[in-house]
């Protein structure tokens, strides 16, 4: 017997972990669920619909594309089902099903499937669909319901309260990156309207810690994102003369929270090197902070996202490794 | 030659929004309704007819050095016309139209078809795919505009639609989504053109090609 029959010959790598995009996707979902809960606790039970609506959605159209191209069906894989909750998370608990089906539709097929797939996406599924959904309904996705508005409605009327089918002048709120009167314990617990997943930061910051821990996530671009979107608002409020809470309040208020932990750290549309995730979430921060005070929009979390999403090959690019021990190739000679 | 077919390849084969990607600027900009779509279309059929029968006639005339200059200045010479006509007979979409009217000077379609079809052929076979050109591109911006108008605003030809009420995306109006409805109105006529797909992607053709990290060189479609 020769020896290349009792060895396994194969190219690198050799050593491999344990960790299969399956179990990505599954620790990403469980670190969801605290925010997840705080939605549902916040905004009640069609919070949760809309939630297994949308997942259900998306796992149904990647099925459908797949088949349709021919390729092998992959819903299993989590994938799908955690664009569906991350975009569930970033609607308005109001919001009418048949819109998110088309923001869920819309994210699977045309941002993911259309572009071959999962790790071929140009940008985040997730985020794609809730800016598609922001831009075509404008109205019904900037419709807040107050926290527990639902007390005290009947159980039908909790669910079918979407926006437009009922009344919902009297329970709706603005957010508090637009009134700016909420206080930081209500930020921090998110006591307050918002998208339904966004509103919390304790339960964000639980979720994003635990995937910092479990090593899914690398700290960089959290720590980036907030951190320069932090420094700019300090530098902001001395130049104008504003209260220092400006500082937490706009890191609590809004998606940043939601955004730095589920949407810059995805590793399809994200930098994989460090230095171009540090680039990544200072960029993100920066744009977010000009968005916020100075274009026309109350929030910039999800447009400097996707936006720094379609930057990502150049920052991969400029940040690129050196393989080690690798000599500076020769220019070529003009 | 076949006269039938100098006409009919304009339309779907070799459209000139759909298959060869010209003048995407007025597809783009006045697509936000089907009315403007088909007078935008329609105005460029005109100065195309005419700008490829008044070329082909002077094909063997004009100097090989200054056929530019002589293009452009038959082309503007019919814009105006145009101009002048919707001015006094279709003011409303004389506005709405606005700097795209003008701007039918430099479509390249009306150049490509003058550079590459009207100065080599004669006559009739020029007027022919000056009309099937045209009325392809015609086509093309009137598909646009009423998916939009439909989906953006809910109307079509400024009727509204009783069950699109409440029911817009505005996205559709907006730039954003005639790049999107572009790229379906492609995928779905190349579809229709039995058009296969390369059977090897490179990245020759990609802007991205350089920077891409996933170095897809040769990825099977």
């Amino acid at each position: 017997m020769s020896v290349l029959q009792i060895l396994t010959v194969s190219p690198s790598p050799h050593v491999r972990s344990g960790m299969t995009t399956q179990k990505i996707m599954g620790l990403v979902l469980l670190a969801l669920l605290p925010a997840a809960i705080s939605g549902v606790i916040v905004f009640g039970l069609r919070a949760l619909l809309l939630m297994l609506f949308c997942v259900a959605v998306c796992l149904a159209t990647e099925a459908v594309c797949q088949k349709l191209m021919k390729k092998p069906i992959t819903i299993t894989d989590g994938s799908a089902a955690l664009t569906g909750l991350l975009l569930a998370l970033n609607l308005p608990a109001t919001l009418p099903f048949w819109q998110a089906a088309i923001g869920c539709i819309f994210a699977i097929a045309v941002v993911k499937q259309l572009f071959g797939g999962l790790g071929c996406n140009f940008a985040n599924p997730a985020i794609t669909g809730r800016v598609f959904l922001l831009l075509s309904f404008a109205g019904d996705m900037t419709t807040w319901v107050k926290p527990f508005y639902y007390q005290g409605l009947s159980l039908g009327n909790m669910l079918s309260s979407s926006a437009g089918s009922m009344n919902l002048d009297a329970v709706t709120s603005a957010t508090p990156l637009v009134s700016g009167d909420a206080s930081l314990t209500a930020l921090f617990l998110g006591n307050v309207g918002g998208c339904i997943g966004e509103t919390s930061a304790l339960a964000l910051l639980l979720g994003g810690l635990f995937l910092i821990f479990t090593r899914v996530i690398s700290p960089s671009t959290p720590v980036a994102y907030l951190g320069s979107l932090g420094i700019l608002m300090f530098f902001y409020t001395l130049a104008t003369g504003g209260d220092w809470t400006a500082v937490p309040y706009a890191l609590l208020s809004g998606g940043v929270m939601i955004g730095a932990f589920f949407m810059a750290t995805d590793y399809v549309t994200t930098p994989i090197t460090t230095k171009g995730k540090w680039i990544f979430g200072i960029g993100c921060g920066i744009l977010t902070f000009v968005i916020r005070e100075f274009a026309s929009m109350p929030e910039g979390c999800s447009f400097s996202i996707l936006l720094m999403n379609l930057l990502t090959p150049y920052i991969d690019k400029l940040t690129m490794t050196k393989p080690l021990g690798a000599k500076k190739a020769k220019k070529e000679e003009a | 030659m076949n006269y039938g077919k100098e006409f009919t390849k304009g339309l779907i084969r070799e459209n000139p929004v759909l298959v060869s990607l010209l003048g995407m600027c007025p597809t783009l900009a006045v697509t936000t309704g089907a009315f403007n779509g088909i007078g935008m279309g329609l105005s460029t059929t005109f100065v195309l007819i005419f700008s490829n029968l008044v070329i082909s006639l002077l094909r063997k005339i004009i100097p090989e050095q200054v056929k530019l200059p002589c293009y452009i200045v038959i082309i503007a010479t019919f814009v105006t016309l145009i101009q002048f006509l919707l001015h006094g007979f279709v003011p409303s979409l004389y506005t709405s139209l606005g700097a795209f009217l003008e701007l039918i000077t430099v479509n390249c379609i009306i150049l490509g078809r003058a550079e590459m079809f009207a100065s080599k052929n004669s006559l009739l076979p020029s007027l022919l795919d000056g009309a099937g050109m045209g009325l392809g591109f015609t086509l093309a911006l009137f598909l646009m505009g009423s998916i939009r108008e439909i989906f953006g605003s809910g109307s079509w030809f400024g009727l509204s639609i009783p069950f699109m009420q409440g029911h817009t995306m505005s996205l559709f109006v907006m730039p954003a989504g005639g790049f999107f409805v572009l790229g379906i109105v492609i995928a779905v006529v190349c579809r229709i053109a039995k058009k296969k797909p390369p059977k090897k992607l490179g990245c020759s053709a990609c802007p991205n090609a350089a920077a891409c990290r996933a170095n897809c060189e040769e990825v099977e479609a």
